[in-house]
C-alpha cells in the first residue's frame, strides 16, 4: 500500500479505526460515518484531525451539516467498476463545498487515477498491481479534457473560445 | 463534417500512447488479464470466439472517403481483408492481433478516428440519423449535437464506470431512422411555438433481455441546456442504477422500477442544481461545431432530374435500384443513394476492403467525399447528383453493392451470432443468408413490400429482433440452435416491441416458417398495407394459425 | 467419462489454440492432447493455468471432444466453430486460411 497525495508519494499520517476499536487521542483518525454520527462531539473535541468513511450507497447529502468539521473524507471503492464514488466526490466538492482531503480507498486501478482526480480526489490509497512510482505517470497521460469537472481544468471548448488562456494547465482546485 | 483541431488530435494521439503502454504492460506481465480487461474494453477490444475483435467508432455514422480508405487499408494490413458494419454505426475487425493494436489505433488516429468508448460501461459511441443534413423532413442536422455529445462524453471522468453501458441516439427529423426510442437516451430535435430549437428527451428505452420503449421525460429541453441535462440524467443513473445484478443495471430498469414520473423529478431536481453552470458549452462553441456541418456547395443541377428520368426509362435494373435504394434529397437535382450491404446470400453488414475502397472512390467523385453508415448495416452516399446516379450504380454493380433491396425482406439486420461472437447462443448469419436466398426473386420482394426482418443470436439483441416487423432470436436448447419468432416490432417513430408468436423452431425449420408468415400476410393484407400494418390490424391469430395450424 | 482437451486463446494474437502433448499450443485441434479421465484433465488444466500465468494464453478451459475415425471433434457446436472458423467463411477456416504476407 502506498499513499499518493497531490500526485506525490507521501507518508500517511492517518489511520483507519474500525468500529469498536478505541480512537487514539492524537493523529488523524478515520472512522465510519455511523461512529461519527454516534460520537460526534467526543470525536471533534479530541484536538486532532478527524476523517470519516462514506460508503458509496450513502448519499453525500447526508454529510452536509458535518462538512466543515471534517478534515478528511474517505470514499471506499469495493470494486473498481463501482463508479458511484466519482459522483459522490463531485458532489462533496462542488455542491457541498468540502475542502479537506478527499481520499479514494479500496480497489482503484492505476488507470483510474486521472478520472478520480478530475472528480475531486486528492489522495489515493494505492494498492494496484503497478508500482506506485510508475503509477504517478497516469495523471498526465491525456492532457486534453472535454468537460468541466471538479478540477477546473479548462475544457477543450473553453480553450477554443478563449484562446488567450493556456490549453492545459493540469492544476486542481 | 467535423474536422479535428489540434486539441482533438492531441487527445487521440495521447490516447494511442496510453493504450500502447497498457498493451506493453500486459505483454510484459505487469498487468494480469483481469486488470487489463477493463482497459482494453475502454478501447473497444474484445476477446471473441476466434480472436480479438476491435470495434471502431464511426461517430453518428459519418465517414470521409479518406477515412473509409484507411479502414480498407487497415482491413488488409491488420486483419483479413474485410470489416463488419454493426447496428451501432461502428465497424468491427474480427482478427486484429493484440501486439499490433497500438499501431492499428495510430493509423486510425491519423485519419481522426478512434475506438474509444465502443465497449465498457461508459457512454458509448453516439449514433444519429444516417440522412442527417440531407433529409427533407429535418429540423436541424442532428450531427451538430451528436458531435457536441461525443466530445462531452469522451473520457468523461464521472461517467466512465457506470452501472452498465449507455447509448445515446439523436435525430432531427420526424421520420425516426435512428431508433431513438430504444436507446438509453433518445433525443429528437424540434422547435417550440416561438421557433426556439430544443429536444424531446426520451430516457430508458432499450432492447436486450428486458426490451422497453423509452418514456419521454421532457417534451422540450432548450438546446443550450443539452449537456447539463444529460449530465443530470447520467448522475442520477450513476448513483442509483442497480449494481447488484448486471441484467438489471441498465437505466431502463431504473426508470421502470422508479417510475418515469419520479425518475423525471429526480433528474429535474439534479438539473436545477447544475443548469447555467460551466457544464454547458461556452458561447461560440456550438457555432464553431455547427459550421462543420454546413451543407456542401451543391451544383445547380438543373437538368439532372430529366437526365435521370431518361436513364431510368432505358434500364429496368437501374430503375429498380433507383426506386428502392434512392431517397429524396433536400437539394434540387440531388439524391441520397443507399448502398445495400445485403447481397443475396451475403453476410449482412460485411464489406471487403475492395468494396470499401470502391465506395470511398465513389464518394470522392460523386458525393463530396462523404459516406454514411446506417444502423441497418448499410452505407449511404448522401449527396449524389441525380444525373450521376447511373454512373454510381454501374460501379456499385461491379462490386456486388447494387442489390436493390433496401427496406425489403432481404435487407435484414443480423448480428454476427455464433460464427464470431463469444456471447451468442446460435448462428445468425447463415440464417440470414438462407432467408435472403429463399426470397432471392426481387419481384417477389417488391410485391411483399417493406418488411424489416431482424435476427439476433442471443438475448442481448444486437440484431434488434424486438423491433423487427419479424424478429428472430436464437436460443440454445440443450445444445441445439432454436429460434424464437416475434412479430409486430418497430424501431421507427411508431416504435413497438414484437410479440412472441409461439414455440421456437429448430434451425432447419426457420426459413420455411418465415416464408409461411410472409405468405399468410400476402393472403390477408389490404391494399398497400405493410406487413407491420397488417399485423397491427389483425393481430397474431392469422399468423399463428399459418405457423402452428391452431389459434 | 467424456474425452477432453484444453482450449484457449493465444495472448499475443488472440487465435484459438489447443494444448499439445509436448506442452506447446497448436492452432489445430488435431494436434491437441486428449485427457481420457478426470485426473488427466486436471493435470492438463493445471499446465494450462501455468501457461496463462506465463502469459502464453488467456482463458484456458476444458472442452468435451469425441474421436470419430481418428478425428478429434468438439461435441458442442460453439467449440466446433472455434476449432474450424466461422461457418460462413470457409476461406478463413483454420484448414484453408493462409495469411497474405504480401499485403
Amino acid at each position: 500500500m502506498a499513499l499518493i497525495k497531490d500526485r506525490e508519494l507521501s507518508e500517511d499520517s492517518w489511520v483507519h479505526i474500525e468500529d469498536g476499536v478505541p480512537v487514539p487521542s492524537d493523529g488523524g483518525a478515520i472512522v465510519s460515518l455511523e461512529r461519527w454520527q454516534a460520537e460526534r462531539d467526543a470525536l471533534s473535541g479530541r484536538n486532532a484531525p478527524i476523517g470519516i468513511r462514506l460508503d458509496s450507497d450513502t448519499p453525500a447529502e447526508n454529510l452536509v451539516a458535518d462538512i466543515d468539521r471534517l478534515d478528511l473524507i474517505a470514499v471506499p471503492f469495493s470494486q473498481f467498476k463501482d463508479g458511484r464514488g466519482y459522483s459522490t466526490a463531485r458532489l462533496l466538492r462542488e455542491r457541498y463545498g468540502f475542502t479537506g482531503e478527499l481520499r479514494a480507498v479500496g480497489n482503484i486501478l492505476r488507470d483510474q487515477l486521472a478520472f478520480l482526480e478530475r472528480c475531486g480526489f486528492d489522495s489515493f490509497e494505492y494498492a494496484g498491481g503497478t508500482d506506485a512510482t510508475e503509477a504517478l505517470r497516469a495523471f498526465d497521460e491525456i492532457e486534453v479534457v472535454y468537460q468541466t469537472a471538479t478540477d477546473r481544468r479548462q475544457s477543450a471548448a473553453a480553450t477554443r473560445n478563449h484562446p488567450s488562456r493556456a490549453f492545459s494547465n493540469g492544476t486542481s482546485g | 463534417m467535423y474536422i479535428y483541431d489540434e486539441i482533438d488530435q492531441t487527445m487521440v494521439d495521447q490516447r494511442v500512447n496510453q493504450f500502447r503502454d497498457q498493451v506493453r504492460r500486459r505483454i510484459a506481465g505487469e498487468l494480469s488479464e483481469d486488470e487489463f480487461k477493463p482497459l482494453r474494453l475502454m478501447n473497444g477490444v474484445y476477446l471473441q470466439l476466434h480472436a480479438y475483435m476491435l470495434r471502431v467508432a464511426i461517430p453518428y455514422g459519418t465517414l470521409s472517403a479518406e477515412q473509409l480508405r484507411k479502414l480498407a487499408w487497415i482491413a488488409r494490413k491488420y486483419d483479413r481483408g474485410y470489416g463488419h458494419f454493426t447496428t451501432r454505426q461502428n465497424l468491427q475487425y474480427n482478427w486484429p492481433k493484440l501486439e499490433e493494436l497500438p499501431d492499428l489505433l495510430a493509423e486510425l488516429a491519423s485519419v481522426q478516428m478512434h475506438a474509444l468508448q465502443t465497449s465498457g460501461n461508459c457512454i458509448r459511441n453516439v449514433t444519429a440519423d444516417q440522412f442527417a443534413g440531407v433529409a427533407a423532413d429535418e429540423v436541424i442536422d442532428p450531427r451538430i449535437h451528436a458531435e457536441i455529445i461525443r466530445q462531452w462524453s469522451t473520457l468523461h471522468p464521472e461517467f466512465t464506470f457506470l452501472p452498465r453501458k449507455f447509448k445515446i441516439a439523436v435525430t432531427g427529423a420526424e421520420t425516426d431512422r435512428a431508433a431513438v426510442k430504444v436507446h438509453d437516451i433518445g433525443l429528437i430535435a424540434k422547435r417550440d411555438v416561438a421557433g426556439e430549437l430544443g429536444f424531446e428527451v426520451i430516457v430508458g428505452g432499450g432492447l436486450g433481455r428486458t426490451p422497453m420503449v423509452g418514456p419521454t421525460i421532457r417534451d422540450f429541453l432548450p438546446e443550450r441546456h443539452l449537456l447539463s441535462y444529460l449530465e443530470a440524467v447520467l448522475r442520477v443513473y450513476n448513483q442509483l442504477g442497480r449494481r447488484d445484478n448486471m441484467y438489471k443495471a441498465r437505466v431502463k430498469i431504473l426508470v421502470h422500477e422508479t417510475g418515469a414520473e419520479k425518475f423525471t423529478e429526480m433528474v429535474e431536481r439534479e438539473w436545477e442544481q447544475i443548469r447555467d453552470t460551466a457544464v454547458d458549452l461556452p458561447a461560440g462553441e456550438r457555432e464553431r461545431i455547427a459550421a462543420f456541418f454546413n451543407p456542401p456547395l451543391y451544383d445547380k443541377a438543373e437538368d439532372a432530374a430529366e437526365t435521370l428520368t431518361r436513364q431510368v426509362a432505358g434500364d429496368a435494373d437501374f430503375a429498380h435500384w433507383v426506386e428502392t435504394n434512392v431517397a429524396p434529397h433536400k437539394a434540387d437535382g440531388y439524391a441520397i443513394a443507399n448502398i445495400s450491404l445485403k447481397p443475396i446470400g451475403g453476410v449482412p453488414g460485411d464489406a471487403s476492403a475492395e468494396q470499401m475502397d470502391a465506395v470511398a472512390a465513389l464518394a470522392e467523385r460523386f458525393s463530396f467525399s462523404e459516406i454514411r453508415v446506417t444502423h441497418e448495416q448499410n452505407l449511404v452516399l448522401p449527396h449524389v447528383r441525380q444525373d450521376e446516379l447511373y454512373a454510381v450504380w454501374q460501379t456499385l454493380k461491379s462490386y456486388d453493392l447494387h442489390t436493390p433491396n433496401l427496406g425489403l425482406v432481404s435487407d435484414m439486420i443480423a448480428c454476427p451470432g455464433m460464427d464470431y461472437c463469444a456471447l451468442a447462443n446460435a448462428r445468425s448469419i447463415p440464417l440470414a443468408q438462407e432467408i435472403s436466398e429463399r426470397f432471392a426473386d426481387l419481384d417477389r420482394q417488391y410485391d411483399i413490400g417493406e418488411l424489416k426482418l431482424k435476427i439476433s443470436g442471443c438475448i442481448n439483441a444486437c440484431g434488434h429482433h424486438h423491433v423487427g416487423h419479424i424478429g428472430i432470436l436464437g436460443v440454445d436448447r440443450k445444445g441445439e440452435e432454436y429460434y424464437q419468432i416475434t412479430l409486430g416490432g418497430s424501431g421507427a417513430e411508431d416504435a413497438s416491441l414484437g410479440d412472441i408468436v409461439g414455440p421456437a423452431f429448430p434451425y432447419d425449420k426457420v426459413v420455411n416458417a418465415i416464408e409461411t408468415l410472409v405468405d399468410a400476410y400476402l393472403g390477408v393484407r389490404a391494399d398497400n398495407e405493410r406487413f407491420l400494418d397488417t399485423y397491427r390490424r389483425l393481430g397474431a391469430d392469422p399468423f399463428k394459425e399459418a405457423l402452428y395450424g391452431v389459434n | 467419462m467424456t474425452q477432453q482437451v484444453i482450449s484457449a486463446n493465444r495472448l499475443g494474437d488472440g487465435i484459438v489454440v489447443y494444448l499439445a502433448a509436448d506442452s506447446s499450443w497448436s492452432e489445430r485441434i488435431s494436434g491437441s492432447v486428449i485427457a481420457m479421465d478426470e485426473t488427466a484433465a486436471d493435470a492438463l488444466l493445471r499446465e494450462a493455468k501455468q501457461a496463462e500465468q506465463d502469459r502464453v494464453v488467456i482463458d484456458p478451459y476444458l472442452i468435451d471432444v469425441a474421436e470419430v475415425d481418428g478425428v478429434v471433434r468438439p461435441i458442442k457446436y460453439r467449440e466446433f466453430i472455434r476449432a474450424t472458423g466461422p461457418s460462413v467463411r470457409p476461406d478463413l477456416s483454420k484448414q484453408s486460411y493462409v495469411p497474405d504476407t504480401g499485403a
